[in-house]
């Protein structure tokens, strides 16, 4: 069953810069897809799209079910609480937060209890090997560590698909193979997973690689 | 969204999902989040703070330091009696001046509610000068009154100097001075025997009043016995006024009684009046100059929801990575705006509990300094707060509807 449904989905930006052109792409519960092109090809937008941060020009998105272009903003707002976990390049926590915290707030709007939440982050941080570091903050932690933090707070509210933005952009080789790894094993578990790279040899290691060149799907390779 | 996407939401009826799929915080949640904004920028909040502060502190310190020297004003009034009720001829039915009967005070004292009753007899031929040499119409509009000797407990008066007639003085050519009335004649003490020339005889001085609160017309005023005025100027004992104590729980029901039995014939050529009313109606007009401080108060607090407005806007435009994050978490564009909401109505009315103290400081010093009892008024406890909320609401109206409307993509890529 698809959970992620693109069909001819265009993107324009105003001042008629087109980010995606036309693009069709089914991907199934528990699909590992990396999504690689150079630079401007349209990737992150297709990332935005496929979370629902970003509405299509035209064509029809539907991500768990929803029709996203039909959907309001609660729907959408209610898609991304629950089924979907973000994962991006510039990590996002809050500098004035723990670990734990900044896993908790990952479940803000869910409606969980703060203790649900808390219990969680516990489980998620120790999922990604951080059980000793739950009350660091970010600025304690190494760039790998907060990549991971930000892997426990995509996960902890157990969602249906994780979209990764380039989550090894601004870690070192080693850092980012572990990150990597860490996403793997983690969508092993059922959940599909998303990632997006400019990185051939990271993308190499993903049975779909969906390539992506000026808007336009160049290539759906299956291992 | 392009316009087919858009026509096509409006015509199609959304599609329900369940409850438990939708995006959801409760509202202490949302209020720690707001918390949480306000603590990471500390300075930044207590400055923003401090302008409501200032508008709130400067209005509740005018209002607080109004109210403490109106109730002092009150409370003084009251210490002096509200029993007291003046009795004074007017004008009859067909508009001629009246004339209040001799018998007057001695009906008005036989009331079973009145304790005493005083009069005053205006002489109006006589004038008092310091010397024989001064014109006689130089009277510097001090007036010339017969009494007896229990005007002074009538009307809570007090004596600055000497003493006040008796039943011995009253009969000879002896004069108290109301305070006004001494200082017009330069006569400051009443050693040394001291007279004055009144309506062609001289009169020795034995007393000078201190003001009379009650009834401030008496400081102009020069008393004199009546049997000694009755004497000397053929006064009739008509009073031109008669001060009335009456018993403190029957004031009213004596008040309405006291025209007839003055005057049972013409009850109509009778003013009765209540002193301590007009006093305090008095006392409260005072505290309408107020409303100017009140207006620079108002201009203060402006000025400060401007400042407000102003930090959240540029509070939005930092924190476009955060907004952007909580989006992707999954806030709604109305947990965007209630948040940012939150965080000015919260900055505002914690300025507002802060002003608060400040005026009530400013109002404490304010009556320690002047011996006054320190009030401030009781809606002030509640409309400070109240206040800052409703302008942190105002204020942060515009910030909040900005934030929600930030694209969370646009705000993702800001950092």
């Amino acid at each position: 069953m698809a959970v992620l449904k693109l069909r001819e989905v265009t993107k324009e930006y105003p001042g008629g810069v087109a980010a995606l052109r036309g693009v069709s792409v089914e991907i199934a519960a528990g699909e590992q897809v990396a999504v690689v092109g150079p630079s401007g090809s349209g990737k992150t937008t297709m990332l935005t799209v496929l979370g629902t941060l970003e509405l299509p020009s035209s064509g029809s998105v539907e991500v768990v079910g929803l029709d996203v272009l039909r959907a309001s903003d609660p729907e959408l707002a209610g898609l991304r609480a629950h089924k979907i976990g973000f994962v991006f390049q510039g990590f996002h926590l809050q500098e004035s937060l723990t670990a734990i915290d900044n896993v908790a707030n990952g479940m803000l709007y869910t409606g969980a209890r703060t203790r649900e939440r808390r219990e969680a982050a516990r489980a998620a941080l120790e999922r990604v090997g951080l059980g000793g570091r739950m009350t660091h903050r970010p600025g304690q932690l190494s760039g790998g560590e907060r990549q991971r933090v930000a892997i426990a707070r995509a996960i902890a509210k157990r969602p249906v698909i994780v979209l990764a933005d380039e989550p090894t952009g601004n870690l070192d080789s080693k850092s980012g193979h572990e990150v990597i790894e860490l996403l793997h094993e983690l969508a092993a578990d059922g959940a599909t997973l998303v990632l997006i790279t400019h990185d051939q040899g990271i993308a190499a290691g993903f049975p779909r690689r969906v390539v992506m060149s000026d808007g336009e799907i160049a290539g759906d390779e299956r291992r | 969204m392009s316009a087919a996407a858009l026509r096509s939401r409006i015509r199609r009826p959304r599609r329900r999902r369940a409850d438990t799929d939708a995006s959801r915080i409760p509202p202490h949640e949302l209020l720690s989040v707001a918390l949480q904004g306000l603590r990471t920028r500390r300075l930044r909040a207590f400055l923003s703070a401090l302008g409501i502060a200032i508008g709130i502190g400067a209005m509740v310190a005018v209002v607080g330091v109004s109210a403490s020297s109106q109730a002092n004003l009150l409370a003084l009034i009251d210490s002096l009696g509200t029993n007291l009720l003046t009795v004074a001829p007017g004008q009859t039915f067909l508009g001629a001046n009246g004339v209040l009967p001799d018998t007057a005070v001695g009906s008005i004292l036989h009331m079973p509610t009145v304790q005493r009753a005083s009069a005053v007899y205006q002489i109006s031929q006589a004038s008092v000068l310091r010397s024989p040499y001064v014109p006689a119409d130089e009277t510097g509009g001090i007036g010339v009154d017969a009494t007896d000797p229990g005007l002074l407990a009538a009307v809570s008066g007090k004596l600055a100097a000497g003493q006040f007639l008796d039943s011995s003085t009253e009969n000879y050519p002896t004069v108290v001075l109301g305070a006004q009335a001494a200082s017009t004649l330069q006569i400051l003490s009443v050693s040394g025997h001291i007279q004055v020339f009144l309506g062609g005889t001289w009169f020795t001085v034995i007393g000078i009043l201190a003001p009379v609160t009650l009834d401030s017309t008496l400081d102009s005023t020069v008393f004199i016995g009546l049997p000694v005025a009755e004497r000397l100027f053929q006064t009739q004992p008509n009073p031109s006024e008669i001060y009335v104590r009456a018993d403190q729980s029957q004031v009213t029901p004596t008040s309405k009684l006291l025209a007839a039995t003055a005057d049972p014939q013409q009850p109509d050529g009778v003013t009765v009046g209540v002193p301590v009313d007009a006093l305090k109606a008095r006392a409260a007009a005072k505290g309408q100059f107020t409303t100017l401080l009140l207006g620079l108060g108002a201009v203060a607090l402006l000025v400060g929801a401007i400042g407000i407005a102003n930090i959240m806007v540029i509070s939005v435009l930092e924190r476009r990575g955060e907004i952007g994050l909580r989006r992707a978490l999954g806030a709604t564009k109305r947990h965007i705006t209630a948040q940012f909401l939150a965080e000015s109505a919260l900055l505002a009315a914690l300025g507002g509990v802060a002003g608060l103290l400040l005026g009530a400081l400013a109002t404490l010093a304010y009556a320690l300094g002047q011996n006054e009892p320190m009030i401030v008024p009781g809606y002030a406890l509640v409309a400070a707060p109240a206040a800052g909320l409703a302008i942190g609401m105002i204020s942060g109206l515009y910030p909040a509807a900005k934030a929600a409307r930030l694209s969370p993509t646009e705000a993702l890529r800001a950092t």
